[in-house]
Formats: structure tokens, sequence, C-alpha cells
């Protein structure tokens, strides 16, 4: 892990995720310091906001404008969600801090809910990742039994009540509505939005749903205070981030680094390109972001803002990296293909045209293209988005506008010479992603 | 229908949630019914409605909603291999082809002495650790060569 890292910062793998570890390094001091000098809401909302801190799940909302949304006086029940439902292909951070740093999330999480008058709250964690699950758990039960979390918390008159709920493998579930609806015990399909989480959300009470890693961050904000949150990153763009980095790197993994740290040195960090192949392309922040050429990739710096310029998005931190033994058309059918399987059905645009963009592709890959296939895809990608209630349907398109945006000519080419560009036993040897018949 | 044992995880499965949202724990509750008695037949998932007060085939709904309840029998060991493009950029669709030709048998299939089925899965949220694999839902693999891949078949045959 880098110098500058947070999260991370001091874990040693399976080793050290105890409440007992997490004290030693500092854990739960910012919790005790805002109820023993019982630090205003209002203060502790107007740090995160002065931190820049934004939504490390993928849409990078600034998380102090959202919690200053929820309607604090509001009288009953409200409700915070920690989304761990974490199924983007390519992001596999918040696996990591539940299960190396458990505790960071409680503690943010409580301050959370202190923050926003919240009395209950529950952690949702992927279905896949249920040793995780249970892990947490116990952290939970740790929490409890020390009196850091439930009833009357270190003595004041503060409580608060958290629980973990697992899914049980659905990619939609990490959509924040359809994540409530999922908790609420019903199929994850997406709630029209207005009305927002913050006035209509879980058992239709005030909800703030963040990510994982968005809670892990908040105890470290409060002790150093939002400036200097801010100053290990870059304007706008607040504190560091964990980048999972997948693909044709030698070293894939978790690397937690300022924001408005170069590609290249990320690159670097993960031990550089595999075999030393030269890359091609990577998408840049999961499967759902764009996908960029390597030299407009090279340009760029890891923060919301550079990427965007670039054309693509920091989404989750996913980094997936492609060399140029891989063939595009292939890469873009396995994701076609699990956006086809994922999408919940509810809305006709995406449960049709998911298929429509996975048959087609698929029909590509395998020297079936037609002459105006292209098109036809563009079509029905611009059929699909901004016409469903969540992203998914957006999710699914930008793959396959950006991957003909910039490999356009490697799809002609499969369509004009039925194979694929990159010869079968190179993609064998190199990418992996070729199967041999 | 259900074990005592069972019912009680439920319970605590229940106390979770506000005393009038039975209804949020029938996740945990289906993932316990199914993990005694290995798959969800229409009965047990008509139970587990019955225990929650909710109608049954709003429990079916979330049962054949999420893709790791089994409405169909496996075999005892299910294995499901994460062919998504991140793991297949480092051998996931080598892996799957590799336990493929070691069991004999294609996805959606289980061998025919009933211990191992076989599925193809979507992301795990474990990317970095690829080739990954989960054997019967809740146990993680990571990084599974081909040599990791005999062993774990090997000591799953005695089990």
């Amino acid at each position: 892990m880098s110098a500058c890292g947070l999260i991370l910062a001091g874990v040693d793998g399976d080793r050290t995720w105890r409440l007992q570890d997490y004290l030693g390094r500092g854990g739960y001091s910012a919790l005790k310091k805002i109820i023993a000098e019982k630090i205003p809401a209002e203060t502790i909302i107007a740090e995160l906001k002065a931190s820049s801190l934004r939504g490390r799940g993928g849409a990078g909302f600034p998380t102090g404008l959202k919690w200053s949304f929820m309607p604090r006086s509001f009288p009953g029940a409200k409700y915070l969600a920690c989304n761990s439902d974490e199924g983007e292909p390519g992001t596999f951070k918040d696996r990591d801090i539940l299960r190396y740093n458990p505790h960071s999330v409680i503690e943010g999480m409580t301050i959370a809910a202190y923050a926003m008058g919240c009395e209950r709250g529950y952690n949702y964690i992927h279905g896949e990742i249920f040793e995780i699950y249970e892990r947490f758990e116990e952290a939970l039960a740790e929490a409890r039994e020390a009196g850091l979390l439930g009833q009357k918390i270190l003595g004041s008159d503060f409580s608060f009540e958290l629980f973990a709920h697992h899914g049980y493998g659905a990619y939609i579930c990490g959509e924040e509505t359809a994540l409530l609806e999922s908790i609420e015990g019903k199929k994850g399909q997406p709630r029209f939005k207005p009305p927002f989480p913050a006035s209509y959300g879980l058992y239709g009470k005030p909800t703030t749903i963040n990510n994982t890693e968005t809670f892990a961050s908040v105890p470290f904000i409060v002790n150093m205070g939002g400036e200097n949150f801010l100053n290990l990153g870059k304007p706008n763009n607040g504190g560091t981030k964990l980048f999972s980095i997948s693909g044709h790197v030698n070293r894939p993994g978790n690397y937690e680094i300022g924001m408005g740290t170069p590609f290249a040195e990320l690159l670097e960090m993960a031990g550089g390109m595999r075999g030393g192949r030269k890359l091609k392309a990577v998408i840049p922040g999961g499967s759902s972001s764009p996908v960029l050429p390597a030299a407009a990739m090279m340009d760029c710096t890891m923060d919301y803002d550079s990427i965007a310029k670039a054309g693509s998005m920091l989404g989750s931190g996913a980094v997936i990296v492609m060399d140029e033994t891989t063939c595009m058309v292939k890469a873009l059918e396995r994701l076609s293909y699990f956006y086809f399987e994922e999408s919940c059905g509810q809305c006709t645009p995406c449960r049709e045209g998911t298929g429509w963009l996975y048959r087609v592709v698929h029909r590509i890959e395998n020297g079936l293209g037609r002459r105006d296939d292209l098109d036809l895809l563009n079509s029905v990608t611009g059929n699909i988005m901004g016409r469903t209630i969540c992203a998914l349907g957006d999710a699914a398109s930008m793959p396959v506008q950006s991957f003909i945006k910039h490999f356009g000519s490697e799809f002609e080419y499969h369509i004009e010479n039925k194979k694929c560009l990159v010869p079968p036993e190179v993609q064998y040897l190199g990418s992996q992603i070729y199967v041999s018949p | 229908m259900l074990s005592q044992e069972s019912l009680q995880q439920i319970d605590r499965e229940i106390a979770k949630y506000p005393p009038d949202q039975k209804q949020s724990a029938v996740m945990s509750a289906l993932r316990i019914a199914q993990l005694e008695m290995g798959w969800l037949a229409k009965e047990t998932i008509e139970f587990v409605a019955g225990y929650l007060d909710m109608p049954a085939i709003a429990a079916y709904e979330v049962a054949s909603f999420y893709n790791m309840y089994d409405l169909q029998p496996v075999g005892r060991h299910k294995i499901t291999v994460c062919t998504n493009l991140p793991c297949a950029l480092s051998g996931g669709v080598h892996a799957a082809d590799y336990v493929k030709q070691k069991l004999g048998i294609d996805f959606n299939e289980t061998t025919p002495d009933g211990k191992f089925t076989l599925k193809e899965g979507e992301c795990m949220g474990a990317c970095g650790d690829a080739p990954v694999l989960l054997v019967n839902n809740h146990h993680m693999c990571s990084w599974m060569t081909t040599e990791k891949i005999d062993q774990l078949l090997a000591d799953l045959e005695d089990k």
C-alpha cells in the first residue's frame, strides 16, 4: 500500500481486523471525541463538506451534501444503510475494507448516525462474500460488547443499532433503491426517483445510503479535519481512495493512493504490464465506465475530474487493464452478457435492449456480423439510455458505445473477415479470454 | 419442516428488523433453509413464507430473483466459477474449462454420482484474486491454478 494510505494503513492482512487491533491504530477515537466533546451534527457535516469527500461507490456525489439532505428533526424512525453490495466487475475494494478493517466502517456509520439522527442501520453485504459477512457480524458483536454500538453509546444519550444484511446474487442491488427493496425482503427492483431515499427510503422512512469506503473514510476526516483530508487529494477530489486493479498487470490488487495520482504511477505500483506487453486499453472505473485507449489513459490522473475530462468516469475506482493481446470484441461480448444476465427486467428498454446488445456483439465475435451492425448497436444504446428507472441501462450502453468509438476498426475487421484481428493463439497465451475450441 | 437449529437461526435474523418487518428476514431465512435442505423446493419456500407471515408468492419471487438460491436439486458440492471480464483476463475461463474437463460436465450440469454441480458465476467482487470460484455459495477460493483446483476437487470428493 502507498505511504499516504488511511483506511488500509497499518493493517496486516487477516491478522489485524479485530477491535483491539483497530483501537491500537487509534480506532474509535473520532467517535469518542464527538461524544465527549458533544460536537454538534452541523460541525461534523461542515467538516465533511470541507473534506470534499465524494461517494466512493461510483457516483461521486459529495458526501457532506448528501448528509445535509437528511431531515434531522423529522420525528420517527430514520435509517442508515451501507452499500457493500460490491458486484461491479473490476471492483473489489469494499471486500478488503470489510475483511481487514471492518471497525472503520462501523465507526464511520456510527458517526453518520449521530450526525443525521438515525437510530438504526444496515450494512448490505454482497452475498458472494459470505465469509466476510460473517466476519462483519463478529465485528459488530465486538463493538456492542465494548459499548461502542447499541443503546447509550459510551454512556451518552446517543443510541444506534447496526446490523448486517446479506445479498444473494443480484448485481442490481448495488443500486441504492434496489438495495432498500432487498432489505425489505423483496426482489431488488429499483424505485422511481424522486422521491429520493432522504425523504422516502427504507420502510418509507428517511434514509441515507453511502458506500463502504465512504463510511470508512469518515473517522479519518473527523480526526484530521476536513481540510487535511482534502489536501491528501486535490481540489474537488479530496482524500485518498482505494483503486482495485485487475487484468493484465503483474500485481492485481487494491492500492490506496491520494486522489490525483498519475495513472502511470498506479500502474507501476501494480507491477507494470504482465509479460512486459504493451497497454492497449483501460476501463478506469468499473465495467460500466467507458473504455479509454492507452494513450488517453496514460495522460490521466486518478481523480473524478481528470478521468471525466478524458471521456470516462472514475466510478468505483476499479481499473481493468487490457494489453495488446486482447480482442476488444470478445471483451465487450463478455461485459454485454453480464448486463443482459443482470438486468432486473423491470424496464422494457433495458430488459430487451441488453439482450439485443449481447446477441449482436456475440454474432460479430462469432463471424456472423452484418455490415450495419455497428449502427444497430449505437441505435439500441440510444434507445436504452435515459429511458430506464435506474442507471443499469446506461451502464450496459456506455461500454458498447465506447468500445465502438475507440476500437471500431477492430469490430469492422471482425465483420469483414469473420475473425479476430488478434490471432487466437496470441489471445490464448496473452489475454487469456480466448477459449480454444 | 426445518430443524430447531435452523428455526433459531431464522429467529435471530428476524430480530435484526423492526417487529412489523419480519419479511426483511426472508433472504436469510431462504439461505438457512437451503443450507439444511440442499435446495429450495416449493414446499420449503412456502414454509419459510408462512414462518415469516408473508405470502408464498412473495417469498418465491425472492427465491427466483437472486441467483444463489437453487430452485432445482444440485450436487453435494456446487462450484461456481467467475468468468466475467476481469477474471477472464487472469485465467477465469481457463479455470472453468479445466474444472469442466476434470468433472466431465458443462455449466449447469451435475456429475452422474451427484457429487458436483458446476455453475458459471457473475462478478463476485474479488477480481484481484482471479481465477476465483465459490464452493456451495459461501466458501470463496482464490487464485485457482490447475494445481489448486486438483487439490480442491480431491478434498471435496471425500466430503
